[in-house]
């Protein structure tokens, strides 16, 4: 200290040293109070105004992500959802002139009392119009009437409408599936929207990315196996065959024999999805996955199938059908129609049900079994459709004598059509039976082997006889292609017991040569002057199964100008 | 040593100035880059729109309606069909 007071130059005035560091003391007191505060603002209490910053010049902008598009096995859009609007108001804060409100209800295509109606609804949040297209809401936008606003919003369009309906199911609120596949494909065809940082400049223009939040994720395409083109026809085959028929309900589904894909599956009645609000429930079902059935006759191939897997009977065997009757216990079987001694292949070709029960009750319930759960029976298809059935096909163990008698015609078991449809690619190839897909695949899929080549090729043998004289289905021919097919009649089941209402359906493969396509016809509750299978159903086989291959390019195998076949030499079949 | 913090501050000035330019170019070409994605993504909508006008024309129903009505067109009988490359039967 007293070095310092010797440098001091002489001339500067002697201040009182108590009130120099009184001073000195308070400054530095009121720097560190600065210092304090600051350090308070800049590390400990620092959101609040970093908020007030950043809103400034930052803003999080959403970032939409769409839903993917549901293409067909071509890559034609089946779905498609495209940004709409929805036009919103908060009533009380609605500040309009009578010609604005005009002019408002005119642009959104409303009633002017309807607008009046929404807009006096209170101070409840109200949408007054939703799914408008942009072009409308930019007109309303331009009337610039306070208190109404619009949103972005995603609306799904069915370019197909109807046709498709059922497969495609439809999408709700916020364009997430509610229904069919749609519902069922929600993780991958739904997208999620992402956020992202971003400055903007005092036109509120954006000037530079800062951070993204979170990324969108872009909903994916996916690609069905349906042929639009089959669809299409198998859709107005099907209806104008209930239509013709009087019927109550009616599906069709298309196989390919190759891959298991379903190329067509079409029900009757059904409804448009891009308009579904008031469509009653019933209408959405899709039948041919979702409702079961007992199948009649179209079952007996399998009969035969394990009868001639086991060694039992031959295609040629002998069997005893007369007197077109059999009676099992209390139970008595019927043929409409009496034979007397039918081979094997008779039976399937005339549909004999006496012969079919005999052959099955020469049989092991278990073996039996075996076939027909190979088969695909009493197991969902597994097509990744939501909803769908296995049917009913009870353990062997279970069956007593008369059941195993009616299960050999397809009674006391019931099936879904696509069930049915996939069971018979059997027959189709050499034994396998396919696994059924709605989705497209690269290439041909192998199957599960089911029954050996010889028995398939035999039963095939047996199906081609039922469309050619004598068979019980002429009308399912198709000029220039062989076909092979099973006809069905069978009574429904009401209340427990069996009513005089039939199912009639018809399933069927071409060319036999090499078979491409199965198609499965089922028309349920016919009330026209037809219901045998043979005339219900068959002639929609015929019908579809000839378009099908045309516009699949499939070589012919038979010639072309095969006179059809008069209809009187058709055999009725059993029921 | 004068010399050469001179020409320092003349390399520091010339950075400096370069950075603000840099900076407003890429401002620039970020707005740019902003208004091209906006109109992508318009076009992606307006692509949607044209494919769902697109398979609205060419619905089955429609063409067959046209070509059944307007054209007056029809399926070949049978009898009346060749079938090429193959022998005939």
């Amino acid at each position: 200290m007293t070095t310092a007071t010797l440098s001091r130059p002489a001339t500067a005035p002697k201040l009182p040293r108590l009130r120099a560091s009184v001073l000195f003391s308070m400054l530095l007191a009121l720097f560190a109070l600065l210092a304090a505060r600051s350090l308070y603002l800049q590390w400990f209490d620092n959101r609040f105004l970093q908020e007030q910053g950043s809103s400034r010049y930052s803003r999080d902008l959403e970032v939409p992500a769409h839903r993917g598009r549901v293409l067909d096995r071509f890559g034609a859009p089946l779905a498609i959802s495209t940004p709409v609007k929805a036009i919103w108001a908060w009533p009380d804060k609605v500040e309009a002139t009578p010609a604005q409100r005009q002019a408002l209800a005119a642009a959104l295509d409303l009633e002017p009392d309807a607008l009046a109606a929404r807009l006096s609804a209170g101070d409840e949040f109200v949408y007054l119009k939703r799914s408008v297209a942009p072009e409308v809401a930019a007109r309303v936008a331009a009337l610039g009437i306070k208190g109404v606003h619009e949103d972005d919003e995603y609306r799904r369009y069915y370019p197909d409408g109807e046709v498709m309906s059922h497969v495609l199911g439809f999408t709700g609120d916020g364009d997430v599936g509610q229904e069919g596949i749609e519902l069922a494909q929600q993780s991958w065809l739904g997208g999620a929207p992402g956020s992202r940082r971003v400055i903007i400049n005092r036109r509120g223009e954006v000037v530079e990315d800062v951070a993204s939040i979170r990324s969108p994720r872009e909903g994916r395409d996916l690609a069905l196996s349906i042929d639009s083109r089959l669809q299409y026809l198998a859709y107005r085959e099907l209806k104008a065959a209930v239509d013709v028929n009087k019927a109550k309900a009616g599906s069709l589904v298309i196989l390919d024999t190759k891959t298991g894909e379903i190329l067509a599956l079409a029900n009757w009645p059904s409804y448009n999805p891009n308009n579904h609000s008031r469509v009653p429930r019933d209408r959405m079902r899709n039948r041919a996955l979702t409702d079961i059935f007992e199948p009649g006759s179209t079952l007996k191939p399998f009969t035969i199938a394990a009868a001639l897997e086991s060694g039992k009977v031959q295609p040629s065997t002998i069997i005893d059908t007369a007197p077109g009757t059999l009676t099992i216990g209390a139970a008595t079987i019927h043929d409409a129609h009496r034979e007397g001694a039918l081979t094997v292949e008779q039976v399937i070709q005339k549909s004999s049900n006496v012969g079919a029960a005999k052959i099955a009750l020469s049989l092991p319930a278990e073996k039996m079994w075996q076939t027909l759960s190979g088969s695909g029976f009493g197991a969902p298809p597994k097509t990744g459709f939501p909803g769908e059935v296995s049917g009913r096909l009870r353990p062997a163990k279970t069956w007593r004598p008369i059941e195993q008698a009616t299960i050999a015609y397809g009674h006391g078991i019931a099936v879904n059509l696509v069930q049915l449809a996939r069971a018979y690619t059997i027959f189709a190839t050499d034994g396998e039976v396919k696994p059924v897909t709605l989705f497209k695949e690269a290439g041909p899929v192998g199957g599960a082997p089911v029954v050996k080549p010889a028995t398939a090729r035999a039963v095939r043998r047996m199906l081609e006889l039922v469309t050619l004289p004598g068979g019980t289905a002429p009308k399912a021919q198709v000029p220039g292609y062989r076909v092979a097919g099973k006809t069905g009649t069978a009574h429904k089941l009401e209340a427990g017991g069996y009513v005089n209402k039939y199912v009639s359906s018809f399933v069927g493969f071409a060319p036999v040569s090499n078979p491409r396509l199965v198609v499965a016809v089922m028309i349920d509750e016919p009330t026209g002057s037809q219901y045998y299978g043979g005339s219900v159903a068959a002639p929609v086989f015929s019908s579809v199964m000839g378009a099908a291959l045309r516009l699949l390019g499939v070589p012919t195998d038979a010639p072309l100008n095969q006179p059809f076949l008069p209809p009187q030499d058709a055999v009725p079949e059993e029921t | 040593m004068a010399r050469l913090n001179l020409l320092l501050l003349a390399a520091l000035v010339a950075c400096a100035v370069s950075l603000v330019t840099s900076r407003y170019q890429a401002r620039q070409l970020f707005v740019e880059l902003e208004r091209g994605q906006t109109l992508a993504r318009g076009y992606d909508v307006e692509y949607g729109q044209l494919q769902l006008e697109q398979s609205t024309w060419a619905m089955p129903a429609r063409i067959e309606k046209i070509a059944r009505e307007q054209l007056k067109m029809q399926l070949p009988p049978p009898g009346r069909v060749h079938v090429l490359g193959q022998s005939p039967r």
